[in-house]
């Protein structure tokens, strides 16, 4: 067997040991900061997909996890769970009686999502950059407000409580996992390929026979899907949702990650989720009261959310590529690293 | 519905399309010269509020030099806004542009709830704009009245810049070509500072009538009525300035109509915009008063 595959199935054990372990090793805390990394990695891959792989500058991405989240809930929860839910307007009776297994609610929730894209791409995706940026912004706070006003299918401002806990550290690691290897396909087939083109010049690409609106349309939608999907997840993680959850600032999330990672990048996507969840978590104590020794800050809520947008603002400014650029992780690049340092060592003989 | 009511309704529709036109004025001006969304001009106009706030009561001022202090403060901001956050990246690809621009009003968002505390404050009431005027059986209060009247005569002077003076004729020259104008010796950076500069006066401008009229202010006060000023903006033909107020009063007057006349779609009120907007791009992209351009290859 060739080096690289080895080192590949060693790595793979070791992940899939890990996640097998941390149930039970680390405590639950640490645990839920994990596996909302998880979802992050699969909804930093959606974005990248639109943003780093088609070209197409998308800010609706929370109306689609809003789409899946409420679907794959209102799938899942039973009849009694609704009926406390819906204490101010009663359900619709077909979804008060509808209740389906979690993994099909979750492939439901997806297509929903991507139904939602078919209609809102059909116009939308005719727009450019920033036209398009804006109308996709515009659909998702249609969704959104849709949502906060249909009481009778969503539970509207109120929001949904007691959603079960499906995401699991084995379920939502699966399905990112699904997602890293997908996207890998993906971008390495010839579809990945006319996306690049598309991104890089959209009149050449259409010049060289390339259906561009077909392509974009694709992408899109595919995007749609996995945000639709983490979305669910996330309901399932953390068991309420309300139409306040998926304002800009939660596409705004995203977004950082993605551009931290490098924007094309699926190994920074990764890293980029892993890296902004854990710090979002670790820097919560900005927004909580402080004793310092010199003075006491009762709490500066919004703290935290300037050092991340200082953070975006300086990669952007400073460092387009991110942590990654467009590069991908490799075994040759990680053991290259090593060669490199020890050539230097070995005074510039390999 | 009775006649009052509609008049009513008719003059809060005015005074919300004044607002909502002097902010898209700042967004079409940036977009005309830079081909940039200025996504942190609704948190320019957040901040001319919270300015003559300060100036008002920690600094206890007259309210009319408060408003001067104000303006002033809230022009040199948005230059500065241009210098950090957009120049430098100039020749970079407009993803990046759009992901700083997003992240400067992200920003300018979260220090405005550290330093000035997520609790909305209360404007203090100023005895010129918050007496109740009565015409018949309209009855309105007086800031209603004066801010179409302020609106145009801001319009009238910027015209007359845009149109009448040699910076104007710069900034018209940068917005049709950035390169061929620095080749006439114009100074490019120094226009599309000004751009900036007379743009965010607006937005200060329109952010202190906001608050004479809705007299609370929040730090994310600037986020709505920033996104519906751009459609505004889009509606009327981005880039064009009689454009912005045409699109500015349209979505007034929608906006308060369609609530006055079906009030059950009030919950759907800010879906309008947005509805509007995607109807207009699908059947006139270039806007109500814009151009169409084809692009070159």
């Amino acid at each position: 067997m060739k080096r690289n595959t080895i080192l590949t199935i060693a790595g793979l054990v070791v992940l899939v040991a890990a996640v097998g372990l941390a149930d039970s090793i680390l405590g639950r805390f640490t645990v839920r900061i994990l596996n909302l990394s998880a979802i992050y990695i699969i909804l930093a891959l959606s974005l990248n997909l639109l943003n780093g792989f088609t070209g197409l500058f998308s800010l609706g991405h929370a109306g689609f996890m809003a789409v899946g989240a409420y679907v794959s809930a209102i799938l899942t929860m039973t009849p009694a769970q609704k009926e406390m839910n819906f204490f101010l307007e009663p359900i619709v009776p077909i979804l008060a009686r509808i209740q389906l297994p979690f993994p099909i609610a979750l492939i439901v929730a997806g297509l929903c999502a991507a139904l939602a894209a078919v209609l809102i791409g059909v116009p939308a995706l005719r727009l450019r950059d920033d036209y398009l940026a804006i109308a996709t912004l515009g659909f998702a706070e249609i969704i959104r407000v849709i949502i906060t006003n249909i009481q009778s299918v969503t539970n509207g401002a109120q929001g949904l409580k007691a959603i079960p806990k499906y995401s699991t550290t084995w379920v939502v690691w699966t399905v990112a996992a699904i997602a890293v290897v997908f996207m890998l396909a993906l971008v390495r087939s010839s579809y990945g390929r006319t996306m690049k083109a598309v991104r890089d010049d959209e009149i050449a690409a259409e010049a060289m026979g390339i259906d561009v609106f077909k392509v974009k349309s694709t992408s899109f939608v595919i995007s749609s899907f996995m945000a639709g999907v983490g979305g669910a997840l996330l309901g399932h993680l953390i068991s309420t949702i309300d139409p306040k959850m998926f304002t800009l600032m939660l596409t705004f999330n995203i977004l950082l990650i993605v551009v931290l990672g490098g924007n094309g990048s699926i190994t920074g996507s990764v890293l980029g989720a892993i890296i902004v969840t854990v710090l979002m978590e670790a820097l919560r104590f900005l927004d909580m009261p402080m004793n310092l020794v010199f003075f006491k800050t009762n709490g500066l809520p919004g703290l935290r959310m300037v050092i991340f947008s200082i953070l975006l603002m300086i990669v952007v400014l400073y460092r387009q590529r991110g942590l990654m650029g467009n590069k991908e992780f490799s075994w040759d690049g990680v053991l290259g690293i090593f060669r490199r340092k020890n050539s230097t060592r070995n005074g510039g003989r390999p | 519905m009775e006649l009052s009511t509609f008049f009513q309704q008719l003059t809060n529709a005015l005074s919300l399309g004044s607002l909502y036109a002097l902010i898209a004025i700042g967004y079409t001006m940036v977009y005309g010269i830079l081909r940039l969304i200025n996504f942190a001009h609704g948190d320019v106009f957040m901040l001319g509020a919270y300015f003559a706030f300060y100036a008002v009561t920690a600094l206890a001022m007259p309210w009319w030099v408060a408003f001067v202090v104000a303006l002033a403060l809230t022009a040199a901001f948005g230059m500065g806004l241009e210098r950090v956050a957009y120049r430098p990246l100039r020749d970079s690809p407009k993803i990046s542009v759009m992901i700083s621009a997003i992240g400067a009003s992200f920003l300018i968002e979260n220090v405005g709830i550290v330093l000035f505390g997520g609790r909305p404050k209360s404007f203090p009431s100023i005895p010129l704009f918050d007496t109740v005027v009565h015409f018949g059986s309209v009855s309105m209060l007086s800031v209603s009245l004066f801010i179409p009247v302020i609106t145009a005569v801001v319009l009238g002077a910027l015209l007359w810049i845009v149109h009448g003076t040699k910076t104007g004729l710069a900034m018209r020259a940068v917005s049709t070509d950035l390169d061929a104008a620095r080749l006439m010796a114009i100074d490019v950076n120094k226009t599309i500072s000004l751009t900036f500069g007379i743009g965010s006066l607006l937005a200060g401008v329109g952010g202190i009538m906001w608050t004479m009229k809705y007299p609370q202010l929040n730090p994310l006060m600037g986020v709505m009525p920033g996104l519906k000023c751009f459609i505004a903006a889009v509606i009327g033909g981005i880039g064009n300035i009689q454009g912005a107020v045409l699109g500015g009063f349209l979505l007034g007057m929608i906006e308060i109509m369609i609530v006055a006349f079906l009030p059950e779609l009030t919950g759907y009120r800010d879906a309008f915009a947005f509805v509007l907007l995607i109807v207009v791009l699908l059947v006139k992209p270039a806007g109500l008063l814009g151009k169409n351009q084809t692009v070159k290859v």
